[in-house]
């Protein structure tokens, strides 16, 4: 038994002698999407593929590609890396973990303007100059976008394409720089974006969620957040399924260090 | 070079056809008495192939009959050349002197070529920024370069016009023209007029507004630049605009039929063609969708997205508009080419410009006023009832509007249209015009959840099928005149390359499972095949060697919209891949991979 031990030990010392490093963690990333990532591993997804990788007992290496359309075939499914470290649930490109956060979308507006807006049936969104973001994918928009056009909310609408200028270091903020400058009152955005820049522009920013959180037949304004990886490696997603459990408190406080707004549902 | 003026007279082939009659050939003589009242269609060029319509009539017709519908079977390949690159290929090569060009998808490379051996001679490289291919809304083509002065000029996907020695590849200018960092790029191919390069914008899902801007032929100077949406100053429109139908005559309607400030990132690019009448001295070209608002977010016209222009080329300003797809719901881009013919349309000579418009309607158009003569549909179309020819409006079918969260099947044609960018070919002698285009339809089945840019939402899915017959594309021959299809072929791809015709009495068309065709232009018989390497989606010309011989040249490599699948590698199994094209593709990886390459016929 204790030959055999011995044996082992000897074996294990002359295989790591011999190996190589251990394979790093292939991350696909936008390099220029704050909060959520950035070449400068500014991000909370930066932050949390740190942590993921230090578990996995490795490091991060990025594939870095504008997350838009054609992003998971030129990163993931092209084999150029191998986790996405934000998606949502149900988006079918990728074999996703149990979400490790869910948001919402707010309203957002100056503090000192104090609206505290909260329903998307308050009446003085009919008068308001409100921001929407846009995904322009075929027409379809993101939900608060929909859900005030049928409202009849559509002469104060401004749009915000959400990618925004990709030169700018910020390239999502635009719609929150309106807010700060007064160019609109009111903007609807996704909590994440929200919540990271409120503090962080020119002017503070309070927000709130949007209500109601869903809208049947189509529309829902939370959103659970995944990892996920490519469809046929579970094996990975069962590993970075296991991280995230195991460190669900540093994960909640990369989300805190961020002002990530968190919802219970769905 | 020999530019004579591309809308010639035809007083040359109407004595042909009195000298047929005479020695007694009837056949032929009642064959040629009919074509011989169209105008419009010579390629004067003297064999070259300076821009990638041929002529400024955009006929693509040419003169050269080398090649007949007798002999055409004895056709082969006299050299090929790979480009090296994968995405899809939908450039047509460029014929001036003694050389052959083309310009490839994404990195934009230049390639200069012997035209009678293939020799390679020179290259040019742009070297486009790389986060162009990220940014990019769609696949990474490029749909050519135009030859004028010494010169090729074409676009990179990064935004920059490019001016180059025709002789030596020696880079006269580069003007940079707009910012890929928010969303802008360019695949259209320009075109020269009166030392006006004439280019326009790509990237309408991206919030990018729509603009043609003409630059200096010598020294790559921004002239003007005529705005898609917006105030009239900023679309050029002045004094002379004058629109055919009244409810096009409101002041500052690119402003009045949106709510607020929504054209200011109102789409409306202008990524396809540019024809050209000398006569008239006016430019034409369309205009794509509105975007990247939803249509419940902009209840109005959307002027002026999925609309033509008329326009002055040396200063940019508007003579007439008309919106083809007011509002547009389908995704139905206005920016395919205009054929300009004159045509004996209910007895009277009129000079038109025909439009086989995205919406599936073949529009004959007054090209001085813009009149509507008569608006046909050349495919299966239920997503509209019909054009008003007294008001011009299309009249929509509500029944087939795609709705966020509600389930709409068989809507057609489908986002792509009956037909998309893919440029049809006229032919003086036949009086007919074929057009490669799909028979595709969609469904919107149902919400799935997106994302992009870190931002999750609800998207529809679409999905898209073969619409009625079960084949997915068609190279339809046209008769504008009786605005009815004299034939039709059936093919199982959409047809996504262009066509050119000839005065041997052959049309050349490619398909996506790689098979290039000469058919006869009158009957459509099959005369010739030949499997290319890759699918075909690029535009075939034809030129007369340094050798005095006909050629015919055309470049392979799948990809586009259409051939998404195999040149970006996407997933058989995701049907909403590609904006839903994915679904309607799903077999082409077994007929076709990828890879450009030009192939160059000539008889033995």
């Amino acid at each position: 038994m204790r030959l055999h031990a011995l044996g082992l030990a000897v074996f294990t010392l002359a295989t790591i002698a011999a190996a190589p490093a251990p394979p790093p963690l292939r991350v696909c990333a936008d390099p220029n999407n704050l909060p959520f990532s950035n070449a400068k591993g500014e991000g909370f997804e930066n932050r949390m593929a740190e942590l993921l990788a230090r578990e996995l007992g490795t490091r991060v290496e990025y594939t870095w590609w504008a997350q838009r359309r054609g992003f998971v075939r030129n990163t993931l499914d092209a084999g150029a890396c191998e986790l996405i470290v934000g998606v949502p649930v149900g988006w079918d490109p990728v074999l996703a973990t149990r979400p490790y956060y869910r948001s919402t979308y707010v309203f957002v507006w100056r503090r000192d303007r104090a609206l505290d807006v909260r329903s998307l049936d308050d009446p003085r969104l009919q008068g308001l100059r409100v921001g929407v973001q846009l995904v322009g994918d075929n027409g379809v928009n993101t939900p608060p976008a929909h859900a005030l056009a049928a409202r009849g909310i559509v002469d104060n609408v401004r749009g915000y394409p959400v990618y925004g200028d990709y030169a700018s270091s910020a390239p999502s903020a635009a719609i929150l720089d309106a807010v700060v400058h007064g160019d609109i009152d009111v903007a609807v955005v996704w909590g994440p974006v929200a919540g990271y820049f409120a503090g962080r522009l020119g002017a503070p920013l309070d927000w709130a969620p949007v209500s109601p959180a869903a809208e049947p037949p189509a529309l829902r304004f939370t959103f659970a957040i995944a990892a996920g990886v490519r469809k046929t490696d579970a094996a990975l997603r069962d590993r970075v399924q296991t991280a995230l459990d195991r460190h669900a408190d540093e994960v909640a406080a990369i989300l805190d260090a961020y002002a990530v707004p968190r919802v219970a549902t769905p | 070079v020999n530019r004579r003026k591309a809308l010639c007279s035809t007083r040359g082939r109407r004595v042909a056809a009195s000298l047929a009659a005479l020695i007694g050939i009837l056949l032929l003589a009642a064959l040629l008495a009919h074509p011989t009242r169209h105008v419009g269609a010579a390629n004067s060029d003297e064999g070259q192939w300076l821009r990638p319509a041929g002529d400024y009539a955009s006929t693509r017709y040419s003169a050269l009959a080398q090649i007949t519908s007798d002999n055409v079977k004895q056709l082969r390949l006299a050299w090929s050349f790979s480009t090296g690159f994968n995405r899809g290929h939908e450039a047509a090569p460029l014929v001036a002197g003694d050389m052959v060009y083309i310009v490839t998808p994404y990195p934009n490379v230049l390639y200069a070529l012997d035209a009678q051996r293939g020799s390679l001679r020179w290259k040019y490289e742009p070297k486009p920024v790389p986060a162009a291919q990220g940014v990019a809304c769609c696949d990474h083509v490029n749909r050519g370069a135009v030859y004028a002065d010494g010169r090729i000029v074409f676009n990179t996907l990064d935004m920059h016009t490019v001016a180059v020695d025709a002789r030596t590849g020696r880079e006269l200018w580069k003007t940079k023209l707009g910012d890929i960092n928010r969303g802008e790029t360019m695949t259209m191919a320009p075109l020269v007029v009166k030392n006006k390069v004439l280019v326009g914008n790509s990237g309408g899902e991206l919030g990018v507004r729509g603009w043609l801007t003409a630059l200096d032929l010598a020294s790559g100077k921004i002239a003007w630049r005529a705005y898609s949406t917006g105030p009239d100053a900023d679309i050029l429109i002045g004094p002379a605009f004058k629109p055919f139908y009244a409810s096009d005559r409101t002041p500052n309607l690119g402003v009045s039929t949106w709510p607020s400030e929504a054209w200011r990132i109102g789409g409306g690019t202008v990524w396809g063609w540019i024809s050209y009448d000398p006569e008239l001295d006016l430019i034409y070209y369309g205009t794509a969708n509105p975007g990247p608002w939803n249509p419940e977010q902009r209840p109005g016209d959307n002027k002026w997205t999925s609309s033509i222009f008329a326009r002055r080329p040396e200063t940019g300003e508007a003579v007439w508009a008309y919106q083809f797809s007011p509002h547009d719901e389908h995704d139905y881009d206005a920016i395919n080419e205009q054929i300009l013919l004159d045509l004996d349309i209910k007895g009277a000579r009129r000079r038109v410009l025909v439009r086989p418009e995205r919406n599936g309607y073949v529009y004959v158009m007054d090209r001085g006023t813009g009149e509507i003569l008569s608006a046909t549909p050349y495919a299966y179309v239920n997503s509209s009832k019909g054009v008003d020819l007294k008001t011009g409006r299309l009249e929509m079918n509500h029944e087939k509007t795609p709705v966020l969260g509600k389930v709409v099947r068989d809507i057609c044609p489908a986002s792509p249209g009956a037909k998309d960018w893919q440029p049809a070919a006229w032919s003086p002698r036949t009086g007919l015009l074929y057009l490669p285009h799909q028979n595709l339809c969609m469904d919107v089945e149902a919400v799935d959840t997106s994302y992009i840019a870190g931002t999750p939402f609800v998207g529809m899915n679409v999905r898209m099928v073969a619409g009625p017959g079960g084949h997915r594309g068609e190279l339809t021959a046209w008769d504008p005149v009786r605005a009815r299809a004299a034939w039709k072929l059936k093919e199982r791809f959409p047809v996504w390359s262009g066509a050119v015709a000839t005065a041997g009495d052959v049309v050349f068309y490619g398909t996506m499972d790689r098979w290039f065709k000469a058919v006869h232009a009158k009957t459509g018989e099959l005369l010739w095949q030949f499997q290319t390497g890759s699918g075909i989606i690029g535009q075939p010309i034809t030129y007369r060697g340094p050798d005095g011989k006909q050629y015919v040249a055309v470049l392979d490599g799948v990809g586009g919209w259409a051939g998404a699948i195999v040149a970006g590698d996407l997933d058989a199994r995701d049907a909403g891949a590609a904006l839903g094209f994915v679904n309607a593709m799903r077999d082409l990886p077994q007929h076709t991979s990828k890879g450009g390459t030009l192939s160059v016929f000539a008889l033995p």
